[in-house]
């Protein structure tokens, strides 16, 4: 896999919105097709919502590590936590028939990426999210 | 971060804008809870918001739930298609009330 940028955000809201440009940037210089940009910038932006809710629960000092590949035809994006290690058994998406809000991140995450692996993070600190999108549409 | 807030007849409509990400769906969640007290018709206009995250999603479910149980009308409208698509994801485009303008919603 061959590594196109690494990226250090603090677990702040106001992070989300640079983190989605460079995202898209980043997608689009590897001429991933514009509904794919589009997955990868919403299931990034989740994943990283999901951190900053929940793994460091709005502790605004905590650390993520967004890392970029390329692996043949596909981007994978690689987001690390430094949180408390998460019980992945817990990470589910709601029922959508069960109206009410928050609970679908995971499923938006699930919905528009090709493959998802909840991780324990390096050394077995924090978490790691992996997520793989094809470049170019079905 | 205000939203705008304008009335016609007997509706409010709270208008998103911009990006509705967790740095500003608090804002849109309070706005939308505090229009609810009034009792009256709120319609939330998602014309021009051009990103929505589940955060922002959320907020809607709260404010349709509230409204519910209090017997308030409300809708969506003017969805745009960035919105449209997380909403779509989301199954939520069938639960809504969702308008194309503020006038099919009035005069219907």
């Amino acid at each position: 896999m061959e590594l196109l940028e690494r990226i250090h955000v603090l677990s702040q809201a106001d992070k989300l919105k640079p983190v989605r440009e460079v995202i898209k940037e980043i997608a689009e210089k590897q001429k991933c097709a514009p509904e794919n940009v589009e997955c990868m910038v919403m299931a990034i932006n989740e994943g990283c919502m999901n951190i900053m809710q929940h793994a460091y629960a709005e502790d605004e000092e905590g650390e993520i590590l967004l890392e970029f590949y390329k692996d043949g035809q596909e981007l994978v994006v690689r987001i690390y936590d430094f949180a408390e290690t998460v019980d992945k058994a817990t990470i589910k998406s709601r029922d959508l028939d069960d109206i009410r809000p928050g609970g679908l991140g995971v499923h938006i995450i699930n919905k528009v990426m090709d493959k998802v692996e909840y991780l324990d993070g390096p050394d077995g600190i924090g978490n790691l999210l992996e997520m793989r999108k094809k470049i170019k549409s079905k | 971060m205000k939203y705008p807030v304008q009335t016609q007849g007997d509706y409010t409509i709270l208008s998103l804008t911009g990006d509705v990400d967790l740095s500003c769906s608090p804002q849109a969640r309070e706005q939308i809870l505090k229009e609810l007290k009034k009792k009256k018709p709120l319609l939330v206009s998602l014309l021009e918001v051009d990103y929505i995250d589940s955060s922002g999603v959320a907020s809607l479910v709260e404010g349709f739930q509230v409204a519910r149980k209090e017997k308030i009308e409300f809708g969506l409208v003017g969805v745009s298609k960035a919105a449209m698509q997380v909403l779509q994801l989301a199954r939520l485009d069938k639960v809504f009330p969702i308008y194309d303008s503020i006038e099919e919603c009035v005069n219907k």
